[in-house]
């Protein structure tokens, strides 16, 4: 019973979230990056700028607004191919078996003894920041679960009466990887999938936060952080917004991801990453 | 035993070899050099001479083959290599980061053990109670913290707002700098251990040989002590093996953050620098340790719960 609050809280949350970021720019008050005015330099939270306002005079409020759109973009589409790379060496390499198996065991497991948020900081140190850097640097590095769970799922779905049934009728590989072993083990790779969501909103506010992400004056909240670290002592409330946004943010995807397991994915244990 | 351990050693080597190679091919391709990325802090470029003569003094000036062959057989003789900006051995700047490093991962890690494990024990003890509910909305919480915004609230509030612990840096090494900064790295393992263990827990309470055990009479106490806990702890352990990866990529966020001299910081500050070596250094470090802990808790397990059977 109480299982459906995730589900429905983490919704909600996240709904407003997306709100927040696709109409930022009427929920705004102010232009996010150009509307500097050093006359209104940390400002506390009041009527006029409700969130207060940054060393440089800009409404935090609206900052907070258009960060929803950067942290929501890298979140959905590098985890978009996290889970298209992880889908489609997971289900290859269980379908096919062999050589093309052992290369991808292989590559799993050199990617899992990189920690991904490492990986991620040495690909963004080779391109130059900016939210396509980020979208590969992310989505490149945080598939091995999904790719394991895949590959897992296919072995013991291989033997299924109906998988050698559409073999015999003549499908071809992609056809019966397609309509026969992927409907059956998406469950659980959405479940995983929105909750490396949260990891990669994470992931992006950190890297933004140590300066290889999005560079200022766009307004990532975890590059806020960064520039609100100077004014802890005089401006705290610039340290807490943004903070603030990613911490709900987050927290959606993870209830989400928590309420879909116990519909989606019902036998699954608690998760071990 | 000692021969799976030696065989889980030797198996270590390809994959450090393979992140060896992955990581270098990653750093060949970029376009630009160590020194001509030297003028890049809006000074303006390096003169094109200066530039060859750092290529040819680094070496960079080879074919890319060459330099990875020169690379391995460097790699195979302990050699990472010397540093391109304070000319010093890879080796040694490692060597002087990596203890704060293990420090703070060690430390954060027995934070997130001493209070997650008997959170998830206390709340899978009495399922659906205040307790449980309270400690599962903290552990899902915990999990959606930002380290680095957690660690900036730490910073404000016990240092300073009330002054209790120092705001940053290393110190003289003692716990005072420790305690903050451990508690920010610790909580997201804490959030996870504290939800393993609470499944692993309630796993086992509902498994045959616990009703088998209190049908026979045996005390509660004693099914504790001698089913759950043993049976818990192997559980416990796997996650805390493959919580130690992500503590040590988070603790670059909260080293930079709190200005803890450690792996994470120098990895951070030798990428914007571009200085390749220690950039190399560093992860290979990092994923020796994160494959030597995993090693050490897979032991671990098989000496507390004799059903594994490595051969």
């Amino acid at each position: 019973m109480g299982l459906r609050v995730n589900l429905w809280l983490g919704g909600v949350l996240f709904v407003a979230v997306v709100i927040a970021g696709v109409f930022a720019p009427w929920l705004a008050h102010t232009d996010p990056v150009l509307d500097a005015n050093l006359m209104n330099a940390e400002l506390p939270p009041g009527e006029e700028f409700w969130f207060g306002t940054d060393a440089q005079g800009r409404d935090i409020y609206s900052r907070v607004l258009y960060g929803a759109r950067i942290s929501l973009t890298v979140g959905i589409v590098s985890q978009l191919i996290n889970t298209v790379i992880g889908v489609a060496l997971g289900v290859s390499a269980g379908y096919w078996g062999g050589w093309w198996d052992d290369f991808v065991n292989g590559l799993t497991n050199m990617m899992l003894a990189i920690p991904s948020l490492i990986f991620a900081l040495a690909i963004m140190a080779i391109l130059s920041p900016g939210i396509t850097s980020l979208l590969i640097a992310l989505g490149l590095t945080n598939w091995s679960y999904t790719c394991r769970l895949s590959r897992a799922s296919t072995l013991s779905l291989k033997s299924q009466g109906y998988v050698q049934a559409a073999k015999i009728l003549g499908y071809g590989d992609a056809r019966i990887m397609f309509t026969q072993i992927l409907p059956n083990i998406l469950g659980p790779i959405i479940v995983i999938g929105t909750l490396g969501m949260g990891g990669a909103v994470l992931a992006e506010a950190a890297l933004s936060f140590l300066g290889l992400g999005i560079r200022p004056p766009y307004p990532s909240w975890g590059s806020m952080l960064s520039d609100a670290r100077d004014q802890i002592t005089t401006a705290p409330w610039i340290s807490i917004f943004p903070g603030l946004a990613i911490f709900i943010t987050v927290l959606a995807l993870n209830l989400l991801g928590d309420g879909l397991r116990d519909i989606l994915d019902p036998q699954s244990k608690a998760r071990t990453a | 035993m000692l021969s799976y351990i030696i065989r889980r050693l030797l198996q270590t080597i390809p994959i450090l070899l393979a992140v060896a190679l992955l990581i270098f091919v990653m750093f060949s391709v970029i376009p630009g050099t160590f020194a001509s990325s030297m003028g890049d802090d809006g000074r303006g470029l390096l003169d094109a001479e200066v530039i060859e003569r750092m290529n040819r003094e680094f070496g960079l000036d080879d074919p890319v083959h060459i330099r990875f062959a020169k690379y391995v057989w460097q790699l195979v003789q302990f050699d990472l290599g010397h540093s391109f900006r304070s000319r010093q051995p890879v080796s040694q700047v490692i060597y002087e980061r990596m203890w704060p490093s293990l420090q703070l991962s060690f430390a954060a890690m027995l934070f997130a053990i001493v209070v997650g494990v008997p959170l998830g024990f206390v709340a899978a003890m009495k399922p659906g109670s205040i307790i449980d509910m309270g400690s599962m909305v903290l552990a899902v919480s915990g999990l959606s913290l930002p380290k680095f915004w957690l660690g900036l609230l730490l910073m404000y509030l016990f240092a300073l707002h009330l002054g209790w612990l120092p705001s940053f840096g290393y110190g003289d090494g003692g716990l005072r700098h420790l305690i903050l900064p451990a508690v920010a790295l610790g909580v997201s393992p804490l959030a996870l251990l504290a939800r393993t263990t609470r499944a692993a827990v309630l796993d086992i309470m509902n498994a045959d040989f616990v009703r088998t055990a209190r049908s026979k009479g045996m005390s509660e106490a004693r099914v504790i002590r001698w089913h759950l806990t043993r049976n818990a702890m192997v559980i416990v352990l796997t996650t805390v093996g493959l919580q130690f990866g992500s503590v040590i990529g988070q603790a670059v966020v909260v080293e930079k953050l709190f200005a803890w001299p450690g792996l994470g910081s120098l990895l951070v500050d030798s990428v914007s620098l571009r200085d390749i070596p220690v950039v190399q250094g560093c992860i290979l470090a990092i994923v020796l340790f994160f494959l030597v802990v995993n090693l050490l808790v897979d032991v671990l397990c098989a000496i507390i719960d004799p059903r594994i059977k490595y051969t």
